[in-house]
């Protein structure tokens, strides 16, 4: 069986497994990484977004022997150095119901402010559609996307630019 | 503390009224646990009631640990639905303790539990007084404790911060007292709980305490906790409705890699392995003759007719009728849909086993594991820890997941953790049952309403065990087994003076498995009355809210009603194609009404903004109040304008969020406003209240966007 070399969540991680096995399945059920959740299984619900090389992708219809040789990072990578200005303005907002695909929700809203620092109403709909919430959260997501480019923004201009 | 005495004789209707029975637990520490007090006649009997013995039933209990943390244990699940939080404020409260020194647990499955049952929007009109009472009376006895210590005079002692505190200025923390109050035999100050007005905390807006483990990853529910060597099973289930395997080859399936294990289930066939990606390719390799479910005659169309069929002719009007109006309308069969699909972590022994289920009802799924063993008689060897649960709205009140985790551990002799597919989940569900609705308006001469009859056709809804115990708690009345005519009969009313009003369930017999959904029969009979009442005043000339208000018994729902019509400009200009829509309701002791306004002129109706305000009594948490009716907001449009489950020869086509269309964010207004109107310090309920309004208000507004009424749910069903 081939090995697949990735770094998680900073780490080098190395798994031996068939090339075809979707990522999820290896990082909840091989390296006990349980952030990213399993919903649908087939890429349409978002649960398990996390991200491959900073750019959200969904794990569960990511093969395994995609991400050789690159960045993978879960939630529980997310702030490795305290709370993430995302994660804050979702404690902020007060965002979370069930929880369970918040996390997915987390990695997808730090992806879309990664590359736009002033998302509109009609760019959060764009980058936020493809994540369900049973729960209904989706007005205190929106709440607290906003809220998080202002920290990131008051965050770039204190570091001084 | 003469107030709180007089508060406590004085109190309105709810939670004070009830008496609430506290005793000490025998444990190292202080431990107090509290129930609901039938049979306590008032609070002074309660407070020199002998102690009682262990097996007496109880509601909540609350511990003083040496650490100083103070932990709250209850027999309900954390879902989503913000529980933990709000038993946390009122035990900071009474206890005058910091938020964060308290946790709380969902208890795991025992027959001592008065009522162990997350539902029927029960939670805090239930457990809110036993658990002031209980903190109150650790208070007392800590307060009571530290002046025993001191040697000083109990009265002078005061509590902030999670230390008893002396004018002289000596503090200690409560970790310190634990032991020495759990053996004070009577308090030496008050142990009843403080009045509203003393309040700090309680009602203040407050984040949930478990959000930095949810936005962290933290958070564990089944399928992530760490049962050592927990093998992921899934099961390959039939194409229709409760089939059954006939038989069976797994010949390739057992060759395959990781495979560990291959087991038949009567609902289908277990395949065990290394990963769930190992265990869904030796499912696919199963080659399976399945027998039909009992359904596979059924589709859409021969379940509407049936249901139009159990209506039957129009019963005679009321006298002096001189006109009839008549309204029909569909509502298809909904799927729950969790964001976590049903899963079980099982661990069964020779003669005991260990369950790991996110359960809404807690000892059915005790005795439903123990039955599955054989151990009926021994519900007790079965050990059920309550998880918290990625959404619940009403689906664990059943528990297959948990039995067919339990008979797979038995058979390979190992731990699993069993989960179902999103399609597992999405095609065997306990269905909100699909209804057909006829409501009759009968109209004097000069439009004077002389009687409303509504005849509602509904599948018969398989109710949990344990509602039973529920509705005996909150209704006051004895109802061991709880039908659908008795819920229904229970639940179902009109808050207009329409002269003879009458609501009548038709139950018929359709063999697909059903369920309660949030709101139960309101989710259907509460949203058609709603917009038949616009029809009615469309009939009438006259202004639906104008109409409302003129026919409100209920001063809750008019200052409702006032509320949204005020905040949201009931009536002000807007374009063609946008229009308000208004709707009410009032149910579990709270009062709701919703304005919505929606924009037809698009492909699909645009949910343009939703204004809420509602009366809840006393609101613990106006934070989580807020989240649960923007959230039912959201359940409400998902399902009357785009989601519904269709049934094709006794299968269920939707498998998935891609067909099955809740909601996304790019459907969903950035304006869902709430606003708590508050009247009195009742507890009303809140989990279910939000939805029927809901849809009824923006089934409204389309129908006066559009001048024509909606009869038929979702509105945008592509499919049937």
């Amino acid at each position: 069986m081939p090995a697949h070399q990735f770094t998680l969540n900073g780490q080098t991680v190395s798994v031996e497994s068939p090339e075809d096995l979707p990522l999820l399945w290896v990082l909840r059920d091989v390296l006990g990484v349980t952030g990213p959740k399993y919903g649908c299984g087939v890429g349409v619900c978002g649960a398990c977004t996390s991200h491959l090389d900073g750019e959200a992708f969904r794990p569960c219809i990511h093969p395994v022997g995609g991400v050789a040789g690159r960045e993978v990072t879960t939630i529980e990578g997310l702030g490795a150095r305290g709370l993430h200005p995302v994660q804050q303005a979702w404690l902020t907002e007060d965002v979370a119901q069930c929880g369970f695909c918040q996390p997915g929700q987390i990695m997808a809203a730090v992806a879309l402010l990664k590359r736009n620092s002033h998302p509109s109403d009609a760019d959060i709909d764009a980058a936020m559609s493809d994540n369900v919430c049973r729960c209904g959260t989706y007005v205190r997501i929106r709440a607290a996307i906003k809220r998080a480019a202002l920290l990131l923004r008051g965050a770039a201009t204190a570091g001084g630019e | 503390m003469a107030d709180t005495l007089d508060s406590e004789a004085e109190a309105p209707a709810g939670m004070d009224r009830r008496r609430f029975l506290t005793w000490v637990v025998a444990a190292p520490t202080l431990v107090v646990a509290a129930r609901l007090g039938f049979d306590a006649p008032d609070a002074e009997a309660a407070a020199q009631a002998p102690v009682p013995e262990s097996s007496t039933p109880l509601s909540i209990y609350i511990a003083i640990q040496a650490d100083g943390r103070v932990v709250a244990t209850l027999p309900r699940t954390e879902m989503g639905q913000g529980i933990t939080t709000a038993v946390a404020m009122l035990v900071a409260e009474e206890l005058d303790l910091p938020l964060d020194a308290v946790d709380v647990r969902s208890a795991s499955a025992d027959a001592r539990w008065l009522i162990q049952l997350t539902g029927l929007s029960s939670t805090m009109r239930l457990l809110a007084g036993p658990l002031r009472a209980a903190a109150a009376d650790a208070r007392a006895r800590l307060v009571t404790a530290a002046a025993q210590r001191w040697r000083v005079l109990a009265l002078s002692l005061t509590t902030a911060q999670g230390e008893v505190r002396a004018p002289d200025g000596r503090r200690v923390g409560y970790g310190e007292l634990a032991e020495a109050a759990a053996r004070v035999l009577l308090p030496a100050v008050s142990p009843l709980p403080k009045s509203v007005e003393e309040y700090t905390l309680v009602g203040r807006p407050t984040g949930r305490i478990d959000a930095r483990d949810i936005v962290t990853g933290a958070a564990r529910y089944a399928m992530d906790l760490d049962i050592p060597d927990a093998l992921p099973a899934v099961v390959a289930r039939p194409p229709t409705l409760r089939g059954r395997v006939q038989s069976f080859d797994a010949a390739t399936a057992r060759t395959l890699p990781g495979v560990v294990g291959v087991v038949p289930l009567g609902s289908g066939v277990a395949v065990v392995a290394q990963t769930f990606a190992h265990a869904f390719a030796a499912r696919d390799a199963l080659r399976i003759d399945w027998a039909p479910g009992p359904a596979s005659a059924l589709s859409d169309v021969d379940i509407r007719a049936r249901l139009r069929e159990a209506i039957g002719p129009r019963p005679l009007p009321p006298l002096l009728t001189a006109r009839t109006l008549e309204g029909r309308f569909d509502f298809p069969y909904l799927a729950h849909a969790p964001m976590e699909t049903q899963d079980c972590v099982a661990h069964v022994r020779d003669n005991q086993a260990e369950v790991w289920l996110g359960a809404q009802d807690a000892k059915y799924a005790q005795r439903e594991v123990a039955r599955a063993l054989g151990w009926e008689l021994a519900p007790h060897r079965v050990r059920v820890n309550v998880v918290r649960a990625g959404g619940g709205f009403g689906r664990r009140f059943f528990v297959e997941a948990a039995v067919e985790a339990a008979l797979v551990s038995r058979a390979i002799g190992r731990p699993v953790k069993l989960m179902w597919t999103r399609n597992d989940d999405m095609r065997h569900g306990h269905f909100r049952p699909a209804s057909h609705h006829r409501i009759l308006a009968y109209l004097g001469l000069g439009g004077t309403i002389l009687g409303w009859n509504h005849r509602a056709a509904v599948p018969t809804v398989e109710f949990p065990h344990g509602f039973g115990d529920a509705i005996t708690a909150l209704a006051g009345e004895l109802l061991p087994e709880v039908t659908s005519t008795v819920f229904f009969a229970l639940t179902q009313r009109s808050p207009y003076r329409f002269g003879l009003v009458s609501h009548e369930l038709r139950e018929a017999a359709i063999p697909i498995p059903t369920g309660s959904f949030r709101s139960v029969f309101t989710s259907q009979v509460g949203v058609a009355n709603e917009v038949f009442v616009d029809q009615l005043a469309r009939e009438l000339q006259r202004d639906p809210v104008e109409l409302r208000r003129s026919r409100l018994a209920s001063n809750r729902l008019k200052a409702v009603l006032d509320k949204v019509v005020t905040v949201g400009q009931w009536g002000r200009a807007l374009p063609a194609g946008v229009a308000q829509g208004v709707a009410v309701l009032e149910e579990w002791n709270s009062a709701i009404a919703h304005l919505v306004e929606v924009d037809v002129t698009g492909e699909v109706p645009r949910v343009l903004r939703v204004i809420i305000a509602a009366e809840v009594g006393l609101p613990i948490n106006p934070k989580g109040i807020e989240a649960q009716l923007q959230g039912a907001a959201v359940d409400a449009m998902s399902t009357t304008l785009t989601a519904g489950i269709h049934i094709d020869a006794g299968a269920v086509r939707e498998g998935s969020f891609a067909d099955y269309r809740w909601l996304r964010m790019k459907h969903v207004p950035s304006d869902i406003q709430v606003h708590l109107v508050r009247s009195d310090d009742r507890m009303g309920g809140v989990g279910e209240l939000g939805y029927p309004s809901a849809a009824a208000a923006l089934t409204n507004a389309i129908a006066r966007a559009r001048g024509t009424m909606p009869t038929r749910f979702p509105i945008l069903d592509e499919g049937a």
